[in-house]
């Protein structure tokens, strides 16, 4: 059971979270065809560091952004979305 | 020899109060402070199982929860709990238990047969027979099923509950034995908040079987003193709760037992609870495990671990036997011989494997003070029947030697616990000195301490957990105290070698490694030579450690004897993985409060109580109950449902659909939004009017369908369907914060906020008239605000049935007596109450795609020929991928109708040619014309849209039921609209 | 030596000494016909039947640790056809035709026990789904009957039918040629099997590279050394990723986790697999007696095997809900294993844009069940270059075309499968 550094509410059990994506497959409707297909189907999937989109679903509800290990779980960078820009 | 007995001082146990119990129907007693394995070995008994495979009689090995043998039924009825270790079970006054894997009696035993065959069912014997069809092995497995298990099933619903509490400290303390308590004690002092736990009824650990001093004074004071500060300074102190699963980020989950297995709860009810803790910082304090020796049937009763005599001697004031003889391989053993000999039993030899010159002179003197001891001694096998061991034979530099004893007492070494330790993570060292790894490389910042981490000097332990107590305060923000930490004057005993190799003539076939599943040395010789070489092929193949104990005494033997076959040191054989729980723990408490009718939550809506009053019969729709049919006396669901249907067709119903997605979207830029969330245009919607509308999904198929509002220039309301609401909620707010987080729009989802109540049929109008104050009924696809019984509603105008209709939006609070007055003004009309039965077979008529139906997530627009609604200028989710080519293939399942050509046409059913031909499509959805004659359905048809007016079979051969039906346009009833349009 | 009854008596009388290893031990030669990475079961299947079909002997299975070790005994075990889609009909039969003389045709006991796959429904449009579920399979040739709920009740008499349940049983859909399987014995036994006829089965070999040239692959880099061959064959489901990564591929996979775990043995109680419609757990009972459940994926990619304890205990309340005198039994042993989520549920078995380089994978949490038809099919697409009918719906580029198998109908997103 994770511990995610909510920006809004502080630390909370991963199971308030949903994940979503790897930030890689947000992809908006005005982008190409072929951009699409590589970032919505398929994945770079990697075993480290991982730059993803979760929900805290059952807590504030806000989106965030976080860097987590696949293979460790360590969480580090921690964002609110939008902050990335 | 009388075996067993209870001495008459000594142990820290009640003898002023007695216990009665029973075990396989004969009465015994205990005192308050035992184990029924303590009372049942005070007693005399000796055999209290016997083994899986070859039903070998079993007794006692060790005193704690490593003990693999000693498995009993516990408790009656709905609180019998099978497999429950005897050492593990704290003894109360009532106790029913039972032995297990026998029958017809643990005495006389037809299962016990597997001995004389054993020779032909080594290990994986079964892979190499029973070959042949499956039918064949099926006969074999029936037999095969019945000899396995072990405990009887428990048959009957539980009846206690079980609670789940999460809790938060600085620092948690696992173990509250000599280094755990040191531990607990630096950390609190230092100002940490922290938790203190132990499997055990009371705190003290392997100090409780063991009369050392700490700081001078006896060790029971040490440990009352300590805990009387500890609780002075507010340290959660949990006893008899184990730490059974360490997670990410030191979430400990720890399994507190309330009362004991198949006890009677207290008036809570409450018969264990699961702490989620989550710690800063976390010591592990888990103690060692000793070790069997590897000699010929050592699996007999009467072979017991020597820190296990001991702990029975010390702790429970109870012999082990008679006569006692101990083998070791290390220092552990004299401790029990000195102990044994102080309390007046007869130790008739320490035999130990090692030269007189390897052992510590000072303890060779204090032992041999008491009871002869013999050096470079092996032992060669147990002597004995299924009853229990009558003696030993061992290989002196004399020649062989037998010893008569009751109680072969064996000491093999130490292995450290550090199951925790590898479940967060960690890492091993392996100390090929002693044979023991250690941990290493922790990854959660947890620290193992005493002789967990492989310290086995009670000194060491003292002082290595103070320091670990003063530094975990330290990393969560305590002040470390300068206090000396606690000090033991006790003699040293030195780290022993550990004894995993038998002595030279002993069979290996005849070695009990793992004795709950009769797995011996022979079999992990035998699977090394067939190959099974990795520690995980050897474990699978063997079954060892993977009986309830998990192989926490055998698991490291078996480690040896397979670096001894491969001729290689032991870490680079590796370990087999250490996965939770530590001990086993009742589905029943995992559950918690969950379980049964708790199982998920259950949705009611605003009007749930009224539909219940008319105790319906409900159809689950997601976490939501909605009632199918309001029945009259008579009626079934179906009579009932058509009757209903017809209701809203003639006169007028009204039906609860407060359970759609409900989203209110505000702002400048509002329908700049929804016209990206929603395939649909949206933005040339006239305030005050409504629309259909549907969503595509990322990858371009129909994801949900609803209606779109404008309630004002800069303000929509969205609904969506009942299964989809979640879903859309979930992408509304993705559009809205991560897709487009600068456009000025707020999106608000207030499902639950209003009730929504559907009006429909040809007096629908009239009804609304009749209640609603201070407006006009609104036009199709139109809405108004007014008032129902002095609350405010919004009442929008759009069929769902076919029918004029009309839904009228309430505040959830105030949503009863606008059903109430709807209801009336629908009785009024000779209307009433319609439910999901009837709402289904009025859009069945009518041709609607539903959720779940047809939408089911495979579908495009165009097979649900809805593309005429795709917006035009595009930009919506979803509108790429459609692009793709499979998106125009021919042969896509697509949207039709389907007239019955006789009969109804079974729900689901496959649309072939004739019976036995591939499958062209299927039924989605079937009903019943409402007011005239015949059965219509929806179906998904392959290239459906060009095939009006084929003829098809509608197939269930799972219901040897058909239906020849014909391919139509998919709306039956009023094509044109002309029932609803102004 | 041929596995019977016979020999196993004939050398209980001789102590066993004379057993032979299940399969070799063999180094790496220079070069093969065929490289299978992955000594999982799908991997040792496809060598065999390169082998024993298609008569491609100088076959290697490269295992980075040791066979099995992966999903293969990380699962379930359970066996079923009972699918919706056509495509997976054809599939999973086929694979089911192969489990039902899968121990004769490799003389090892796998312990495929046809006990019954049942389904649960709970509600009209759970029992809705599975009628449909139902005649799609008839339809296809497969095995299914609709229960009535007092048909179940027989079926398992400990299973909660009364009506006030939170999820009242209503009836089900049994798959009755479906079942278990002893799941490390179909490693060893192809693995054996597959030596018998030449393979070579390498373990503690990990791939650490792929040699391509113009587009072609001509063999791998190992820890054991740089290894020739003709053509490669990836079947390492959890890891596909990365794996596929040495040859500059991406993927249209993400790796997740699922947990499941067994209760302590106990006396027969449970004798059909349990699914159901409306919850997410499934049960069985092993033939040693164990009650093996599973429940919801974790549903976040991740390598880790370690999975989160909420899930664990939603899984075995819902156990509960279904099972209510499974309350006091004792979980014995929990784990996880690392699923490759594909897009659409269905997973891929084609060729890759290098040429010589074909992919297997993307089996979700369902690749136990289709082991031998997956390893049947690979070894066909292999050994001619050209995929087997049957897997010619699965391809790597589907996400591209459009031409998706998803099953429940989900969207592309692994986490909510």
């Amino acid at each position: 059971m994770m511990l995610i550094p909510c920006p809004h509410c502080g630390p909370r059990a991963h199971a308030e979270f949903t994940f979503d994506r790897p930030v890689e497959a947000i992809t908006r409707p005005d982008e190409t065809p072929d951009a699409l297909v590589r970032n919505l189907f398929s994945r770079d999937n990697p075993r480290g560091p991982s730059r993803e989109l979760w929900r805290h679903t059952y807590g504030c509800r806000s989106w965030i952004t976080l860097t987590r290990d696949t293979a460790t779980h360590a969480i580090t960078d921690v964002r609110p979305v939008g902050a990335d820009a | 020899m009388s075996g067993g007995h209870r001495l008459s001082t000594g142990g820290v146990i009640d003898r002023s109060q007695t216990l009665r119990f029973r075990f396989d129907g004969r009465d015994y007693a205990g005192h308050p402070g035992d184990t029924l394995a303590s009372a049942l070995l005070a007693s005399g008994v000796r055999v209290f199982g016997r083994s899986f495979k070859y039903h070998r009689t079993r007794g006692l090995l060790a005193a704690g929860v490593e003990e693999p043998s000693a498995l009993v039924g516990a408790g009656e009825g709905g609180r019998f709990e099978p497999n429950t270790r005897a050492t593990d079970l704290h003894l109360y006054d009532g106790l029913v238990s039972e032995s297990q894997n026998r029958w017809p009696s643990l005495d006389l035993d037809v299962g016990a047969v597997n001995q004389w065959i054993a020779p032909f069912i080594p290990a994986g014997f079964y892979y190499k027979t029973f070959l042949g069809p499956p039918a064949l092995w099926k006969l074999y497995e029936h037999v095969i099923r019945a000899a396995a298990g072990l405990g009887r099933p428990p048959q009957l619903p539980d009846p206690d509950r079980y609670e789940r509490r999460a809790a938060f400290c600085d620092v948690l303390v696992v173990g509250a034995g000599p280094a755990g308590l040191s531990a607990a004690l630096a950390a609190a002092r230092s100002g940490a908040r922290v938790a203190l736990v132990d499997l055990d009824r009371r705190l003290g650990g392997s100090l409780l079987g063991d009369p050392v001093t700490i700081d001078g004074q006896p060790a029971k004071d040490w440990i009352d003193a300590a805990e009387a500060e500890l609780r002075t300074r507010d340290v959660r102190i949990l006893t008899r709760t184990t730490a059974i699963g360490y997670y990410d980020h030191n979430m400990v989950y720890l399994a507190q037992r309330v009362v004991e297995p198949g006890a009677r709860t207290g008036t809570d009810g409450i018969s264990q609870r699961m702490w989620r803790m989550r710690a800063g910082r976390v010591i592990l304090a888990q103690g060692a495990i000793e070790r069997p020796l590897p000699f010929e049937d050592n699996d007999r009763p009467g072979v017991m671990l020597s820190g296990a005599v001991r702990t029975y001697l010390d702790r429970f004031g109870v012999a082990a036997g008679e006569r006692f003889v101990l083998a070791t391989s290390g220092d552990d053993a004299y401790r029990t011989a000195v102990r044994l000999c102080d309390a007046g039993l007869r130790v008739d030899a320490v035999l130990d494997s090692r030269p007189s010159e390897a052992i510590d002179p000072a303890l060779l003197r204090r032992a041999r003070d008491r009871c002869p001891v013999e050096t470079g001694v092996r032992p060669l096998r147990a002597i004995g029947t299924p009853r229990g061991v009558t003696g030993l034979e061992v290989r002196a530099a004399s020649g062989t030697v037998k010893y008569v004893a009751d109680v072969v007492a064996v000491s093999g070494g130490l292995t450290p616990s550090v199951h925790l330790h590898m479940q967060a993570g960690g890492g091993l060292d392996w100390d090929e000195g002693r044979g023991v790894f250690t941990p290493t490389a922790p990854r959660q910042g947890q620290v193992s301490v005493g002789a967990c981490a492989g310290r086995f000097q009670l000194a060491d332990a003292l002082s290595d957990a103070w320091r670990a107590g003063l530094d975990a305060a330290a990393a969560t923000g305590g002040k470390p105290v300068a206090d000396t930490p606690p000090r033991s004057e006790t003699w040293a005993f030195a780290d022993q070698a550990s004894a995993f190799v038998p002595a030279p003539g002993v069979n290996p076939k005849k070695v009990f490694v793992d004795p709950q599943n009769d797995v011996t040395l022979g079999d992990l010789d035998l699977a090394w030579r067939e190959g099974y070489r990795s520690v995980e092929h050897q474990k699978r193949y063997t079954t060892l450690g993977m009986a309830t104990d998990q192989g926490k005494t055998s698991n490291l033997i078996g480690l040896a004897r397979l670096a001894e076959n491969e001729g290689r040191p032991a870490p680079q054989v590796g370990l087999t993985t250490f996965r939770p729980p530590f001990i086993p723990t009742t589905l029943g408490l995992w559950a918690g409060e969950d379980a049964g009718f708790h199982v998920t939550p259950l949705r009611r809506t605003p009007l749930y109580d009224l539909h219940a009053a008319f105790d319906p019969p409900w159809q689950a729709v997601g976490y939501w109950r909605r009632p199918r049919a309001y029945l009259r006396a008579g009626e079934t669901l179906a009579t009932a449902a058509l009757r209903e249907a017809r209701m809203v067709r003639t006169t007028v119903g009204i039906t609860d659909v407060s359970t759609l997605g409900k989203f209110e979207v505000s702002g400048p830029d509002a329908a700049a939004l929804l016209e990206r969330v929603c395939a649909t245009s949206v933005s040339k919607l006239a305030v005050g009017r409504g629309r259909y509308t549907f969503m595509l999904r990322e990858d371009g198929l129909v994801n949900d369908d609803g209606t779109v509002w404008r309630l004002g220039e800069d303000r929509f309301l969205l609904t969506s369907s009942t299964g989809g609401a979640d879903r859309m909620a979930g992408l509304i707010s993705y559009a809205r914060n991560v897709l487009y987080p600068d456009l000025r729009v707020g999106a608000a989802n207030v499902q639950e906020h209003y009730a929504a109540i559907a009006v429909a049929g040809p007096r629908a109008r009239a009804v609304i008239a009749a209640v609603v104050e201070g407006m006009v009924p609104p036009r199709h696809m139109s809405l108004d605000r007014g008032v129902v019984a002095g609350v405010p509603v919004l009442v929008i105008a759009a069929s769902y049935s076919g029918e004029r209709a009309f839904e009228v939006y309430a505040p959830s609070h105030q949503a009863v007596a606008v059903w109430t007055a709807l209801a009336e003004a629908a009785e009024a009309q000779e209307g009433g109450l319609y439910g999901l039965e009837a709402l289904e077979i009025l859009r069945v008529e009518k041709g609607h795609v539903e959720t779940g139906g047809e939408i089911d997530g495979r579908t495009s627009a165009h097979d649900l020929r809805l593309e005429k609604m795709l917006n035009p200028r595009g930009g919506y989710m979803g509108q790429l991928a459609q692009q793709r080519p499979a998106f125009a293939d021919p042969d896509r399942l697509q949207f039709v109708g389907l007239e019955s050509l006789g009969g109804p046409i079974p729900e689901g059913s496959m649309l072939v040619e004739r019976p036995g031909f591939a499958v062209q499509g299927h039924v989605t959805a079937a009903g019943i014309r409402v007011l005239e004659e015949g059965f219509v359905g929806l179906a998904l048809l392959k290239g459906g849209r060009a095939r009006l007016g084929d003829e098809l079979l509608a197939w269930s051969p799972t219901r040897t039921a058909s239906a020849r039906v014909r391919v139509s346009e998919p709306v039956f009833h009023d094509p044109a609209g002309d029932r609803y349009r102004d | 030596m041929k596995y019977s009854a016979l020999s196993l008596l004939r050398a209980g009388l001789g102590g066993h000494k004379d057993w032979p290893r299940a399969w070799r031990d063999p180094d790496p030669k220079p070069h093969y016909d065929v490289i299978i990475i992955g000594g999982g079961g799908h991997g040792l299947t496809t060598a065999f039947y390169l082998a024993a079909v298609h008569g491609v002997r100088k076959v290697a299975v490269l295992e980075r640790s040791w066979i099995g070790g992966g999903n293969t005994g990380r699962n379930t075990t359970i066996v079923r056809s009972n699918y919706r889609l056509p495509q997976l009909h054809a599939l999973m039969e086929l694979s089911l035709k192969r489990w039902e003389g899968m121990s004769d045709e490799i003389n090892y006991n796998v312990m495929f026990s046809q006990r019954g796959a049942l389904f649960l429904g709970h509600s009209d449009s759970d029992m809705l789904q599975l009628a449909q579920k139902g005649d799609a399979m008839r339809a296809d040739g497969i095995d299914a009957d609709l229960m009535t709920r007092d048909q179940v009740a027989r079926l398992i008499p400990l299973l909660d039918v009364s009506s006030t349940a939170r999820y009242p049983v209503q009836g089900g859909l049994i798959q009755r040629r479906g079942g278990t399987a002893r799941h490390d014995a179909v490693a060893w036994g192809y693995a054996r099997a597959a030596d018998r006829l030449g393979v070579d089965i390498i373990q503690n070999c990990e791939v650490t590279g792929m040699d391509i040239t113009g587009g072609r692959i001509t063999g791998v880099q190992t820890s054991r050394g740089a290894i020739g061959a003709d053509r490669v064959g990836i079947a390492v489901a959890g890891n596909s990723g990365r794996v596929a990564a040495l040859a500059d591929l991406r993927l249209p996979i993400e790796s997740h986790l699922l947990q499941a775990f067994v209760s302590e043995p106990v006396k027969p109680m449970i004798d059909t697999v349990i699914m159901t419609q409306s919850l997410h757990c499934y049960i069985s009972q092993s033939d040693k007696g164990e009650i093996v459940l599973g429940g919801d994926p974790d549903a976040y990619p991740t390598y880790s095997q370690r999975g989160a304890p909420h899930i664990i205990e939603k899984a075995a309340a819902e156990a509960l809900a279904l099972v209510p005198a499974l309350s006091r039994l004792r979980m014995l042993r929990s784990w996880a294993g690392t699923t490759d989520m594909s897009f659409d549920g269905s997973p891929f078995i084609d060729a890759t844009p290098v040429e010589g380089l074909y992919f297997n994978g993307g089996w979700c949490y369902g690749g136990f069940k289709a082991t031998p038809g997956s390893g049947w099919l690979f070894a066909h697409l292999l050994a001619r270059g050209e995929s087997h009918p049957v897997a010619a719906p699965f391809r790597l580029d589907r996400f591209e075309t459009g031409h998706t198998m998803d099953e429940p109908g989900v969207g592309p997103m692994p986490q909510n499968r």
